[in-house]
């Protein structure tokens, strides 16, 4: 069975967000929330690397324990989806995912929030709506997954930095990179989503 | 040297040093085969993340908090939430409500032991009862709306299903954020009417060594409030200005506050309520089952004689000798 996984190259990302711009445009995600996003650590110092981070798709996903309601739960292939339905937009979440992946819209003053929403693996969504339906893309984005698609992010992406697929396919990918070019600064948050790390 | 060839030669010093000063940060570090090698330089993931707790950088989008790029802590927190919070709260307040029925078991309730003396004397005036019932009421609604966060998907949502429950979840969600304000409103309104009679006194000590009460042919002293009210009173300042505080903090996430400080309020906001839900539960054991007499304090606002004279003797003897003194002031024939 395949374990879908992200692994982001910061050796390649060149801060181009075009994996942002094609998860915007293909989920039609509303202003103002903002499933992937591209973090530069140490901008214009030696060493400079940015990263392309949405969610992870965790093992064990901690979003997934913590919610009071029971909306999140993972699928065979390791995505994490969840159901909008029974959100109840409490933030947990957020405060449990190591990664900052769940966006939540402002409904109302203060800090109220609305449904939870979070990339999705281009999957489609954990509620009750027919897969691949209309309903499914008004409420979660597009469904590639099901036509058997990788997400548009890593499809998208310039410099081939973003890979996305089976997590032993995508490792071995990187592994290979690295021993090529002869330096890797590593699979950035695999031990903490995936409990494993890329030896290189 | 003329003054002007002076300048000159400092200013070249001057310069030199900075560029030895530079040099180490561009310095080029080589490779084995002499060429340069670009990851000697690198930050990575695990570096970072001795380093301080969380990997943070620079991102354009408006959203600031965003920029932490992996916060590892959040596993931690969900261990805390799901684990250390559900057993820690389960044998706090189950172990209170088991500790009350032994004492209800052993002790009984505390009788009157003068038996009722049909007389009665003001004890809380209406002002006073509204703030504590406004604070109470108050308290078990957000008690309860609380508690569902952390049990309701373990003790509820088999009962009900997912659907009703994420309605009533959500519907608890509104309720807890505006119920806190009355809450607050109460803690500030007790805090300040209750404030001067519980401030700690001589006779709490003699109050507590003659067994505050509880020992049946001992006669424990005390004024308007006796030790363990006084005790409920402080710590439900304390726990009360804790859970605010938190409270506000979780309710306007993110103004002002990073994402480890909003863990960390999440945590004090857990651990606080549920030790203020347990000495609750022991204040209304002792307010209406545990000891005869006592609700009609707050109920109604008038005591029994013989009750006040058993519980709160110093307080009785106050309140009958400014009785007199009124009396005695009226009986005055006006001139």
């Amino acid at each position: 069975m395949a374990r879908m996984k992200f692994l982001c190259d910061a050796d390649r990302c060149i801060d181009c967000n075009a994996c942002v711009t094609a998860c915007k445009n293909e989920n039609e995600v509303p202003w103002g929330i903002n499933r992937r996003r591209v973090v530069t650590i140490n901008d214009g110092k030696p060493g400079e690397r940015s990263v392309s981070m949405a969610c992870m798709h965790c093992t064990d996903a901690p979003c997934a324990a913590v919610c009071p309601v029971t909306c999140i739960y993972p699928t065979e292939d390791g995505i994490v989806l969840h159901s909008k339905d029974l959100c109840i937009g409490c933030g947990y979440c957020f405060y449990a995912c190591p990664f900052g992946a769940p966006q939540y819209p402002r409904v109302g003053n203060f800090g109220s929030r609305g449904k939870m929403d979070k990339c999705t693996y281009c999957a489609g969504g954990g509620g009750a709506e027919a897969s691949g339906s209309a309903e499914e893309f008004e409420k979660y984005g597009s469904n590639r997954f099901g036509e058997g698609k990788l997400p548009l992010c890593a499809e998208m992406c310039s410099t081939k930095s973003l890979l996305a697929g089976d997590g032993d396919i995508i490792a071995q990918i990187y592994k290979e990179r690295v021993l090529k070019r002869g330096y890797g600064s590593g699979a950035w948050g695999w031990m903490t989503a995936y409990r494993e790390d890329v030896e290189v | 040297m003329m003054p002007l060839a002076r300048i000159r030669v400092f200013m070249l010093a001057i310069t030199l040093l900075l560029f030895a000063s530079i040099v180490p940060t561009i310095a080029q570090k080589l490779g084995p085969d002499g060429a340069p090698n670009p990851t000697a330089s690198v930050t990575n993931e695990r570096t970072l993340l001795k380093q301080a707790p969380r990997v943070e950088g620079r991102i354009d989008i408006p959203d600031k908090k965003a920029g932490v790029l992996i916060q590892p802590t959040g596993r931690t927190w969900e261990y805390f939430h799901e684990v250390l919070l559900h057993w820690g709260s389960a044998i706090v307040i189950v172990g209170t409500i088991v500790l009350l029925g032994l004492a209800y078991l052993i002790i009984g309730r505390i009788r009157i032991a003068a038996g009722r003396s049909g007389q009665k004397i003001l004890r809380f005036k209406a002002f006073e009862r509204f703030s504590h019932w406004l604070t109470a009421v108050s308290f078990v609604v957000l008690g309860l709306t609380g508690l569902n966060i952390t049990f309701g998907k373990i003790l509820l949502l088999p009962v009900i299903g997912p659907d009703a429950f994420s309605s009533v979840s959500e519907a608890a969600k509104y309720v807890h954020n505006f119920v806190s304000f009355s809450f607050v409103v109460g803690l500030v309104l007790i805090t300040v009417i209750f404030f001067r009679d519980n401030l700690l006194e001589k006779v709490d000590i003699e109050w507590l060594k003659q067994g505050g009460g509880f020992i049946k042919n001992k006669h424990a002293p005390a004024g308007r409030f006796n030790l363990g009210e006084k005790l409920v009173y402080w710590f439900s300042l304390a726990g009360g200005v804790a859970v605010s505080v938190s409270g506000f903090l979780l309710m306007f996430p993110f103004f002002g506050t990073n994402i480890a400080e909003m863990q960390l309020a999440h945590v004090v906001h857990a651990v606080v309520a549920v030790l203020f839900v347990a000495l609750i539960l022991a204040h209304i054991y002792i307010g209406t089952l545990g000891m005869e007499g006592a609700f009609e304090a707050m109920g109604t606002g008038e005591v029994d004689l013989n009750w006040a004279k058993e519980h709160h003797d110093l307080w009785l003897a106050q309140q009958l000798a400014k009785e007199n003194r009124q009396a005695a002031r009226s009986a005055t024939p006006a001139e």
